[in-house]
């Protein structure tokens, strides 16, 4: 029985461990693709939106702190308060700045003269 | 709730990711795109909150938060709302690097800090090989694994964001790099002991308190990376940072064995990737030769010897030119953020345009202490997005420049990169600024820039230097055209 468990376990790891690569696996190509064809002058806003979804951390914070405890609440709450740092902060600051670069109306294009 | 909601949930905002960060391609898209991506991280978020799981003994479905934990919670959740509104919107756009640097590292620490209580939440039992009857499932195996990953990744990205911090904060000297004696030989001596450890606790999955000490030593192989890295290799830094801040997500979502962390942990390490090798190519230097070169220890001081000629030119002179031309670019460097002269440069184009001149700007990828830097200030100060050139547009547009003004650039514009002689910048792709007509450098001084290297261009017979704080000549010069 106990064999049987652990073989089923094992097989079970196996394909959790596999699906778990091929997903890391694609998504970085897809990563790389989307990323290439970014613009230089919107690197940092990029850099600012990936911290805020590198933020998605939160979700495993949330599962730990909300586990609660004292040990295993305590980390999970300092994530969560660092993980949201991320996610708010990053969004925030990231709109702030395209905002800036796309947003505002332009006031003609091109040379602006005007003196006749 | 059906159990699939929440994987579906979870895919719903990882798709949303992908779509923002697809936006990203045009300064037009992107707000929106940004927004959406925002949209998916509240799904991904509340649908966490909706994770019901069900008791061992009895078979119902409750919610996972138990034991206080709704108050762990609304806390954290508070806290790091409040800090990350309140820095988000008091930051300047001069301290963007600084702040991208911090959020980097609150990212490693957050995955190092979730796969620690992880690992202790579990019992002691799931560890113990003899209640699996002598052999423990791979599943353990696996776990530990992951945990040590995401906990190598989480601590190194975490310390070495605060020195990345606290150098572009300028806590600490930031200009020259810092070195000891076996600088190398401690940093792979940690990064060995830490691989021993980790080898150790897979081997051994019950000693659960390995993962103290890998997390302590990975602290300090943070720090000591980071601190010999110089000011100007900042943007490599960051980018890697960035990168590892997602990694750290992923192998976070590996544990967890949870698709929505490993996706977008994923989407942020191959952005911080293409960033770290694009930055690398703008200095024609391999990512090795950043991290473990500490270039710019060397002050080239005197010099030679040798005295070289260079013209000098009043704000007046500059004037004077600038009237004459019909095209001018103007070449951003790092100096224009320390003198937060981004509105003053706006003003002059301004004032320049009004007068009928074209006026473009010439962006280095490495120009400043992150990247796209300049860019940022520039959107500040208002100057269109179409105006502003990357390297390659720049050195095509060169040419026909009857006039370019360097403002606070220096090995980005360095003829001698060109050059066949042995330089820390040799190769290093530059803007050809030396191909425009006239060419004015607004400096303090003569003095090399990061890499220590004396910049030819200073003594060109088409180069004339303007002395003087960045703001404040390009405001004397922006006076002296309107008087004539």
């Amino acid at each position: 029985m106990i064999e049987m468990a652990a073989l089923s376990a094992a097989t079970g790891m196996h394909s959790a461990l596999l699906m778990a690569v091929t997903i890391f696996v694609l998504s970085m190509l897809l990563g790389l693709e989307v990323i290439t064809k970014v613009p230089t002058q919107l690197h940092t806003p990029l850099m600012s939106g990936s911290n805020a979804i590198s933020g998605i951390t939160i979700i495993g914070a949330l599962l730990a702190a909300g586990a609660g405890g004292w040990l295993g609440g305590t980390f999970g709450m300092i994530a969560v308060a660092a993980a949201m740092i991320n996610v708010v902060g990053g969004y925030l600051v990231t709109d702030r700045m395209l905002k800036m670069f796309g947003g505002r109306k332009r006031k003609g294009k091109g040379k602006g003269n005007g003196n006749a | 709730m059906p159990d699939w909601a929440i994987p579906i949930a979870y895919l719903v905002a990882a798709v949303l990711f992908v779509v923002a960060l697809k936006r990203m391609s045009s300064p037009k898209t992107a707000r929106l795109g940004n927004l959406l991506g925002a949209v998916g991280m509240a799904i991904a978020i509340v649908f966490t909150l909706l994770t019901r799981e069900r008791d061992p003994l009895t078979g119902a479905a409750g919610t996972f938060i138990r034991d206080g934990g709704w108050a762990f919670i609304l806390i954290g959740a508070v806290v790091g709302s409040a800090v990350g509104a309140f820095l988000a919107l008091s930051v300047k756009m001069t301290g963007m690097p600084q702040m991208v640097a911090m959020f980097n590292g609150f990212g490693g620490l957050a995955s190092g800090l979730v796969v620690f209580a992880e690992i202790w939440r579990r019992p002691a039992m799931a560890f113990d090989a003899a209640a699996f009857g002598g052999s423990l499932p791979g599943e353990v195996y696996y776990l530990v694994i992951a945990v040590a990953l995401s906990t190598l990744i989480g601590w190194v990205t975490f310390t070495g964001s605060l020195i990345a911090f606290a150098k572009l904060q300028e806590f600490v000297v930031s200009g020259r790099p810092f070195t000891f004696p076996m600088q190398r030989l401690a940093n792979f001596g940690l990064l060995g002991l830490t691989v021993v450890l980790i080898v150790l606790w897979a081997a051994f999955p019950a000693q659960r308190w390995l993962v103290i000490p890998i997390a302590l030593l990975a602290a300090a192989a943070g720090v000591l990376f980071t601190i010999p890295i110089g000011g100007a290799d900042m943007p490599v830094v960051i980018s890697l940072l960035n990168s590892y801040s997602g990694l750290a997500a992923c192998a976070t979502g590996f544990v967890l064995q949870n698709p929505g962390l490993i996706i977008a942990g994923s989407l942020v390490g191959s952005s911080g990737i293409v960033l770290t090798r694009i930055m690398c190519v703008g200095m024609n230097r391999s990512l090795a030769n950043v991290l473990f070169g500490a270039v710019g220890g060397v002050v080239a001081g005197g010099g030679d010897g040798e005295v070289k000629r260079h013209t000098s030119w009043t704000p007046q002179d500059a004037a004077i030119a600038l009237n004459n031309a019909s095209f001018v670019v103007i070449v951003p460097g790092y100096g224009m953020a320390v003198a937060q002269a981004q509105h003053a440069v706006k003003d002059l184009a301004n004032l320049l345009e009004q007068r009928g001149v074209e006026v473009k700007f010439g962006i280095h990828e490495v120009a400043g202490r992150m990247p796209g830097h300049m860019n940022v200030l520039l959107a500040e100060a208002e100057v269109p997005y179409e105006k502003l050139m990357d390297r390659h547009e720049t050195n095509n547009e060169l040419d026909r420049a009857d006039c370019v003004i360097v403002l606070g650039a220096n090995d980005v514009v360095n003829p001698v990169a060109r050059k066949d002689v042995a330089s820390p910048i040799k190769g290093m792709p530059i803007l050809d600024v030396d191909k425009a007509g006239t060419v004015m450098v607004i400096k303090r001084s003569l003095n090399p820039g990061f890499a220590g290297v004396d910049n030819e261009l200073f003594y060109m017979d088409n180069t004339a230097m303007v002395f003087g704080d960045g703001k404040k000549t390009i405001q004397a010069i922006t006076e002296a055209m309107k008087a004539s």
